[in-house]
């Protein structure tokens, strides 16, 4: 009789915390449909494509390569963002480049985001700082293999 | 004569309209109500021409979806048997509206017309009846599927519905015996009354348990969450497995439909149904003695609009409920409906049948 009269005790519980939220939520969702300010939203989810959060400084996204001053870009195609890719999605083809001081530059550069795992390792293995993952893309959907495989060399 | 069949034809069609367009936006409700309760915000982007009204066109498309659904029934299975599931249903379920009073009386060129499309004089009786009925919709669809889990799921649906309907009619005995009548329009009429002179003489003040009981087994009946062992659309598998499309949709009405039967008949037994407090034909007469007089026309739509209240109130209770519990055991269902309902069904025909002995 007791436990019986607790397990009615805890849906009642239950069922007014789920009350309280509906209640509450429905409060200020009214409040701002006419207008009026509140510090407080009637729900935590944003409106996906319409409204964006805000990404972490270090959130890994879409690559690029750095340029350099003259816009040419700032890749020596050193070869190590091949090398340390666990995921094997970068190839790079080496040029000469006029400059001595650079000697190589990519004639391609293409990122194969079919594969990549978004780890950051080339980054991090990058010699000169060209390779970057801060451009804040997320958004990489394509409906062919060959929209996904970005080519970073040219712009 | 010809008026009369119009009346009735028009009477037909406006509660048929009534409860489908009630339905059709139980399943938006339902939806937003959900996601309100969990801090969302829940579909809003169905629009017509950049209109989105908060989502309120998300009916109408759920309803296209389903139309241009394929058509599919398995090989195996009984094809006339397996349409005519969903249709019997449906059917029985919707045909249990008729019973229920809306309003009272209109006046319309000199006609007194009952806003009810039939007055029967054992609705009660009627309406469990046809959802009783309903039970024939779950069983046709297990066997008619040639799916041996959907088979078990009807039978969980059987048993459980063949279980609940007792406690059903046991927790209606005391109302009957109180308000001793049969015809739902008598009950609601009798409700009008007040209790110790202050309070409405509503069936729920008199009896509290059997209302318990009324709507937890009634819950029960509608196959919604906490008892929705005969579908079990997460994890177990039920009686509409092999539908698909505008069938589907058709069991999926009909899960609202019993709602809003469900709760238009606790509204029409046990919260007065279309009784305002203190409403009389003439105007408001409040117990600590104001007099509000009130025209004849607008007592009506106050009648109608009291009782789409209470009527809205219990769906919401019910979508409440749905989203906050989860799934009863199968041995659990048993247990609530044959040990603790029913005896709690008898124990307050017992209760009631003291009380009226003591007062003769």
């Amino acid at each position: 009789m007791i436990k019986a009269w607790l397990v009615v005790k805890e849906l009642l519980r239950g069922a007014g915390i789920t009350s309280r939220h509906f209640f509450v939520n429905m409060t200020f969702h009214t409040l701002r449909l006419f207008g009026i300010k509140t510090k407080r939203r009637g729900a935590v989810t944003i409106q996906y494509p319409e409204e964006r959060k805000e990404l972490s400084p270090r959130h890994r996204s879409l690559h690029r390569i750095r340029p350099r001053d003259d816009g040419r870009p700032s890749c020596v195609a050193c070869m190590l963002c091949v090398t340390v890719c666990p995921s094997e999605c970068i190839s790079v083809e080496a040029a000469e480049d006029p400059d001595p001081e650079v000697q190589k530059v990519p004639a391609k550069f293409v990122v194969d985001l079919n594969r990549c795992c978004f780890c950051g390792f080339c980054v991090e293995a990058c010699p000169v700082d060209a390779i970057r993952m801060d451009t804040g893309e997320i958004r990489l959907a394509s409906k062919t293999r060959a929209g996904l495989e970005a080519r970073l060399d040219k712009p | 004569m010809l008026a009369d069949v119009l009346i009735v034809l028009a009477k037909v069609v406006l509660a048929l309209t009534w409860t489908l367009l009630l339905a059709l936006f139980l399943t938006w409700v339902e939806r937003k109500e959900s996601a309100v309760m969990q801090d969302r915000i829940g579909a809003n982007r169905a629009s017509v021409f950049g209109l989105r009204l908060f989502g309120l066109f998300q009916p109408f498309a759920d309803a296209i979806k389903m139309l241009f659904k394929e058509d599919f029934a398995p090989t195996f299975s009984q094809r006339a048997l397996h349409w005519l599931a969903p249709t019997f249903s449906f059917f029985f379920v919707s045909v249990a509206i008729v019973a229920v009073p809306f309003g009272d009386t209109v006046r319309l060129f000199g006609r007194r017309i009952p806003l009810q499309v039939v007055d029967l004089n054992a609705a009660v009786l009627f309406v469990l009846a046809m959802l009783s009925l309903g039970i024939y919709g779950i069983l046709v669809s297990g066997w008619a599927s040639a799916n041996r889990y959907a088979l078990i799921g009807s039978l969980r649906g059987a048993a459980q519905l063949i279980s609940y309907e007792v406690a059903l009619g046991l927790s209606l005995v005391g109302l009957i015996m109180v308000f001793p009548s049969l015809s739902l329009s008598r009950i609601v009429e009798s409700q009008g009354a007040l209790l110790f002179g202050f309070l409405p003489k509503w069936g729920v003040f008199l009896q509290p348990l059997g209302f318990a009981v009324f709507f937890l087994a009634g819950m029960a009946g509608t196959k919604r969450v906490p008892f929705d062992l005969p579908e079990g659309e997460s994890e177990i598998i039920g009686f509409y497995t092999e539908y698909g499309g505008l069938k589907f949709g058709l069991f999926m009405f009909t899960d609202f439909l019993e709602v809003i039967v469900l709760s238009a008949m606790s509204t029409t037994l046990f919260f007065g149904g279309w009784q305002v407090p203190w409403l009389g034909d003439g105007g408001f007469a409040f117990p600590w003695g104001g007099r509000l007089d009130v025209a004849p026309w607008a007592v009506t739509v106050l009648r109608v609009l009291a009782f789409n209240l209470k009527v809205f109130f219990f769906c919401w209770l019910q979508i409440l409920t749905r989203w906050t519990y989860p799934r009863f055991r199968y041995d659990q269902i048993m247990d609530l409906g044959w040990k603790v309902l029913v005896p709690l069904g008898v124990g307050n025909i017992l209760i009631t049948g003291l009380i009226l002995a003591a007062r003769g």
